[in-house]
């Protein structure tokens, strides 16, 4: 079932390649944000300059930052960049290791049961409400609550399995949307089979869903725990983001005014997430040519028109309100999603040869 | 109808798991309700013991299945049990006085943060490249933010440094609740920090998902067509784009209604606020067990409903699914 078979060379060649220069600004600079922290999750306890557990029993105020601390330290003598290296460890590969499980579930069974829709659909939209109804918050500190040793494994695993109901829905939602349209149908029409229509007709024009999904639940999951051991609820012998903000709030660091130790867990995490925003941005501008071409865009007549847009053709009309609207030449220029049901509807996509898909 | 019906039907499925689930919970968690009420009373006999397991229920006399069975009675008379943190309260009374606060203070800030993230969401995407869609990476970071975070920053800068708001409870201390006009005053005045800061960071989520459907929605044909046709900015803007891009931001928002009641539990920790959250946290820190497990049901039904109405909305905002009905 090589699809090779069914596409020659025209595939390959017809399409553009985007160069990494070529990528979008905001994909750039949140990979660049996800990438420093990645990296300081692999290195960060070999370049710790402390332990960070260590104390300093004869100090009882916060220091500020110095040429031995340089980010000062806590007020029994914590070094405040130390425990932040080697916190960020646990709270990247607690978001990453949720979001992958949690996104790979919702995936499967948002498409799934949209597209499959009958039975299928019923079982598992029960199956992701029933994980729906059972909030992740709430269970987690109702069973932190009576497993007050649990650590972090407990953490990923309940949030992984809480956590994908919500991309479930959104994709199933967007599935039964695209399923009805004219070029699903066109290549159910033709005969193509239905596992080559989920994965080519589907799943690329959900990219930018299941990303935001991705996103989303990496999100949820970094927030969720830093939040637990906010709260006092998680693991609190270990280092993280979390329970840095667990001890800057237990010793009232705000209140003695020592920015330096609050402020750089929680900026971080900000950092974490804005970086992860920032890549959903750019996955989406990658994967929807109408959201790329802002850069390319002209504005016309007091109207912005981009590369993907049909050619304006323009006419002075008497009543000045009514000039912006102007005439269209034609509907199947550009490339974006819209054109696709016309395309589909005239012949095979992507140089498959004429019952291409029956062939195979 | 028929569509409603058989969500219906699935919903029920779904509230008898989560029910049985919270039946399941404690019984293979170690600690129960007795064991706190001996610990918290060091001068109870142990002969007080039994009178306690009877009172509480626990100590699981009679087979499992036959705890189930007046477990899922007790429920269906409103009985959660009794409350060991409040004692004698019972946990239906507890959840009675604390359920108002959330859901109003909550409620409220998850509407209009909707409400106002998918107006500028629309915005943003209408005006592509705009002030609005330049600014942003700027709310991005405002939703990456830890909500505790900017909570407790707001808290210092607002009420310990320039004293414009309240640093936290639901009402000021000495007066009795009620509807009056004095407590109505304090608990709006004291629901405002929290309100706002609720609004600021969830405000951006709403805005992202709803800027992006609805630019990839502007670039279809039948947009084009209106377009084509000479209708109204303003009418290809709100009947054309934005009543098919608001789909999926409706169907999150249900969603996010049922954890109205749950996403609470920080917000409210910070600001020491009387509602469901803060008794949850409570509960868990002092080991109440029936209260844990009586609010952990009130959340996942009020999930369950807004879920039921989700679809109604969704029924009614997308015709697709109606003619699904038929298959």
């Amino acid at each position: 079932m090589a699809i090779g078979v069914l596409s020659p060379e025209p595939a390959v060649t017809t399409r553009r390649r985007l160069s990494v220069r070529s990528y979008p600004l905001k994909a750039k600079i949140g990979a660049l944000i996800i990438g420093i922290f990645v990296l300081v999750a692999i290195i960060g306890p070999y370049i710790a300059p402390f332990d960070p557990s260590a104390i300093n029993s004869a100090q009882s105020s916060p220091i500020g930052p110095n040429a031995v601390h340089l980010l000062g330290t806590t007020s029994n003598g914590g070094d405040v960049l130390s425990q932040l290296l080697v916190g960020i460890r646990s709270t990247v590969v607690l978001g990453l290791v949720t979001g992958l499980i949690a996104t790979f579930l919702s995936v499967v069974i948002g498409v799934s049961a949209g597209f499959l829709g009958g039975f299928a659909d019923e079982g598992l939209s029960l199956l992701s409400n029933v994980f729906l109804v059972l909030p992740a918050l709430p269970l987690l500190v109702v069973i932190l609550g009576y497993l007050p040793e649990a650590g972090n494994l407990v953490t990923a695993f309940v949030l992984s399995v809480l956590g994908w109901p919500w991309g479930a829905r959104v994709i199933r939602a967007q599935t039964m949307s695209l399923r009805s349209r004219d070029f699903v149908a066109a290549s159910r029409e033709t005969g193509e089979r239905t596992w080559r229509i989920i994965f080519f007709e589907l799943l690329p024009n959900e990219v930018s869903l299941i990303a935001a999904s991705f996103v989303g639940t990496v999100l949820y999951a970094v927030l969720t725990s830093v939040s637990l051991a906010f709260l006092g609820l998680g693991d609190l012998s270990s280092w993280s983001l979390g329970s840095m903000l667990y001890w800057v709030q237990n010793q009232n660091a705000l209140v003695l005014g020592a920015w330096w130790w609050f402020a750089p867990p929680g900026l971080c995490v900000a950092l974490l997430g804005t970086g992860l925003v920032l890549l959903n941005f750019g996955l989406d501008e990658l994967g929807n040519p109408r959201l790329r071409d802002a850069a390319g865009q002209r504005k016309i007549g007091g109207h912005a028109w981009r590369p993907a847009d049909p050619t304006p053709v323009l006419r002075e009309l008497q009543a000045p309100r009514r000039r912006l609207a102007g005439a269209f030449a034609s509907l199947s220029s550009g490339a974006g999603n819209g054109t696709q049901s016309v395309r589909s509807l005239l012949g095979p996509h992507r140089g498959a040869p004429p019952g291409g898909g029956e062939a195979q | 109808m028929q569509f409603i019906a058989r969500r219906l039907a699935t919903y029920l499925v779904a509230a008898w798991v989560a029910v049985t689930v919270n039946f399941f919970i404690p019984r293979m968690m170690p600690g129960n309700a007795v064991t706190t009420m001996m610990a918290k009373f060091p001068s109870l006999q142990p002969g007080a013991m039994k009178a306690l397991e009877a009172e509480f229920g626990v100590g699981h006399a009679g087979s499992l299945l036959h705890q189930y069975g007046s477990y899922l009675v007790d429920l269906s008379h409103g009985n959660l049990g009794l409350s060991t943190n409040f004692y004698p309260s019972s946990v239906a009374t507890v959840l009675g006085q604390t359920i108002p606060w959330t859901l109003t203070l909550v409620g409220t800030a998850t509407v209009i943060s909707f409400v106002l993230g998918t107006l500028l969401g629309i915005l943003a995407a209408w005006r592509r490249g705009g002030l609005l869609d330049q600014l942003l990476p700027a709310f991005t970071f405002l939703q990456a933010i830890p909500y505790f975070f900017l909570a407790l920053l707001a808290i210092d800068a607002f009420a310990l440094h320039w004293h414009i708001f309240p640093n936290g409870q639901g009402y000021s201390m000495g007066l009795v609740p009620g509807w009056h006009w004095a407590f109505i005053k304090s608990a709006v005045y004291h629901s405002l920090l929290p309100a706002l800061t609720l609004i600021v960071t969830s405000m951006a989520g709403w805005m992202l998902q709803m800027r992006n459907v609805m630019i990839t929605t502007i670039g279809e044909d039948y947009v084009l067509a209106a377009q084509a046709k000479g209708l109204s900015n303003r009418r290809v803007v709100w009947t054309y784009a934005a009543r098919n891009a608001i789909l999926p931001n409706i169907a999150g928002f249900a969603i996010s209604l049922g954890f109205v009641v749950a996403g609470a539990l920080v917000m409210e920790y910070v600001f020491s606020y009387p509602g469901v959250g803060y008794t949850l946290y409570n509960a868990v820190t002092s080991d109440d067990y029936p209260l844990m497990q009586g609010i952990f049901l009130v959340i996942a039904m009020a999930v369950l409903l807004a879920n039921l109405i989700a679809d109604a909305i969704y029924v009614v905002a997308d015709p697709r699914t109606r003619r699904r009905a038929a298959y």
